[in-house]
């Protein structure tokens, strides 16, 4: 349970990382939070040559707002968005989110950036992210590109970024008249993994009818996913839409795995009853203006 | 045997329970090995080594973390608390050690230190925490004798004396 030898680089700024990643390539890998990688190079599922602490660079941990957005930077700690009124109030999803991620001195050092750039596909932030179509800011020596959390992650564990970027912030639209979000899981304890999970975002007109929605779920492949027929099913619903109907159409969108944890007819039948939960929630938040 | 290459230790110096302590050593050391190999202090416990069982939770600048997974160079500029630092006098107990003595809130004491530290930062964030909180706040400590309800009494009445001393 020693992680393997591996050069540490402290660099103060994101050009210097930068530099770091570039002269390295595919032998370093940065640190975040750490709460995933390092228990993966403590079982030596992970090794490096070169380790680039990014915990030493206070540019990568700002929050700031701009024209109906908001930006936080990828070291921003969990704790951090957990307790911020900002957030709370402008990005209430990413912070409804966060009280679900492990334990509070696991919160206390990880990192919204680690988290996406992890890409956990039961983790919490990347179904979020996927819900609020967040902006992923993705930089490397003399070049920046922002890609939008659709098309960040690619597989198990996999995102776009290539050797030599880095993932310097994270771009969420706020929150809008008309409203509303919700997060719902099912784990077998608190803290643990989500065996299955959904993050909600709708709007509703002034009848209160859904005009939109964006249902992202966790815990059911290689990624999060969006379950596009449901978003489409919901549109229109009103007080009498039956939202439980509504959900149960997730299950046909979802191919999830079994493994020691759940099996995947488990996991289509409960990530229904989570969608279910977390429309109810969104949408009475969304009526209630 | 092939000639071994070790590799190169680093310079550490991190403050700890108020004192500066330093060493040279690698930089794959975690702040947990840092503390119980170099520092002496073997009151913070090692049981999984990667971040799941909580016995190794130390206060880094006054919040929980688990120390198997901080390397000891990233602790140059921060302040570093264990279970041995929560006290000034060896001789007395903290409300939350009282509180563990009083309850029964240990059986084989391996996983005590995590939860001291852990329950000392949980109560400091929330002083009047409802049960379905402390049982939320304290997941991520193990403790392999299940006597978890020792420990949540134990909490009780940490909280209650917290509050009352206030």
């Amino acid at each position: 349970m020693k992680p393997a030898a591996f050069d540490y680089h402290a660099p103060t700024t994101i050009d210097e990382a930068l530099d770091l990643l570039a002269a390295h390539g595919d032998d370093a890998r940065v640190l975040a939070g750490g709460q995933s990688l390092v228990p993966l190079m403590a079982v030596r599922l992970s090794r490096t040559e070169h380790l680039v602490d990014l915990n030493t660079i206070p540019a990568l941990a700002e929050i700031g707002s701009a024209n109906g957005s908001l930006s936080v930077g990828s070291m921003v700690r969990q704790r951090t968005i957990e307790h911020d009124p900002t957030i709370a109030a402008t990005v209430p999803l990413l912070a409804r989110a966060t009280p679900w991620i492990g334990h509070f001195q696991i919160r206390n050092q990880g990192t919204v950036g680690g988290s996406l750039a992890h890409a956990d596909p039961a983790a919490e932030y990347p179904a979020v992210a996927l819900a609020l179509d967040a902006q992923m800011e993705i930089r490397s020596a003399g070049q920046t590109r922002t890609v939008t959390a659709e098309n960040f992650f690619e597989g198990l564990f996999s995102t776009c970024i290539e050797a030599g970027e880095l993932l310097t912030a994270i771009t969420f639209p706020t929150r809008q008249p008309g409203e509303g979000f919700a997060i719902n899981e099912v784990a077998r304890r608190h803290g643990d993994f989500a065996l299955v999970g959904t993050a909600a975002r709708v709007a509703v007109d002034n009848q209160g009818a859904v005009t939109s929605s964006a249902i992202a779920m966790f815990g059911v492949g290689t990624t999060p996913q969006r379950v596009t027929a449901t978003e489409q099913a919901l549109i229109g619903a009103d007080q009498d839409a039956d939202l439980n109907a509504i959900a149960q159409i997730s299950s046909t969108e979802l191919a999830p795995f079994d493994d020691l944890h759940a099996s995947a007819s488990y996991r289509k039948r409960v990530g229904a009853v989570t969608v279910r939960r977390a429309l109810t929630d969104a949408i009475e938040e969304a009526r209630d203006g | 045997m092939a000639d071994v290459q070790m590799p190169p230790a680093v310079p550490v110096s991190v403050r700890v329970n108020g004192t500066a302590r330093s060493g040279e050593v690698e930089a794959r050391k975690t702040l947990a090995d840092f503390l119980r190999d170099d520092c002496g202090l073997t009151g913070t416990h090692l049981a999984c080594e990667h971040g799941a069982c909580g016995a190794c939770t130390v206060l880094v600048d006054g919040q929980a973390v688990r120390s198997c997974l901080l390397f000891a160079v990233q602790c140059q500029t921060r302040e570093v608390v264990t279970v041995e630092g929560l006290t000034v006098d060896p001789e007395t107990l903290t409300p939350v050690q009282q509180a563990f003595q009083d309850c029964h809130g240990l059986q084989c004491g391996f996983c005590t230190p995590g939860f001291v530290v852990s329950v000392t930062a949980f109560l400091a964030d929330n002083p009047d925490p409802t049960e379905e909180e402390i049982r939320i706040g304290l997941s991520g400590n193990l403790c392999r004798c299940t006597g978890y309800q020792g420990i949540y009494a134990a909490v009780r009445q940490a909280a209650a004396e917290l509050r009352g001393s206030k």
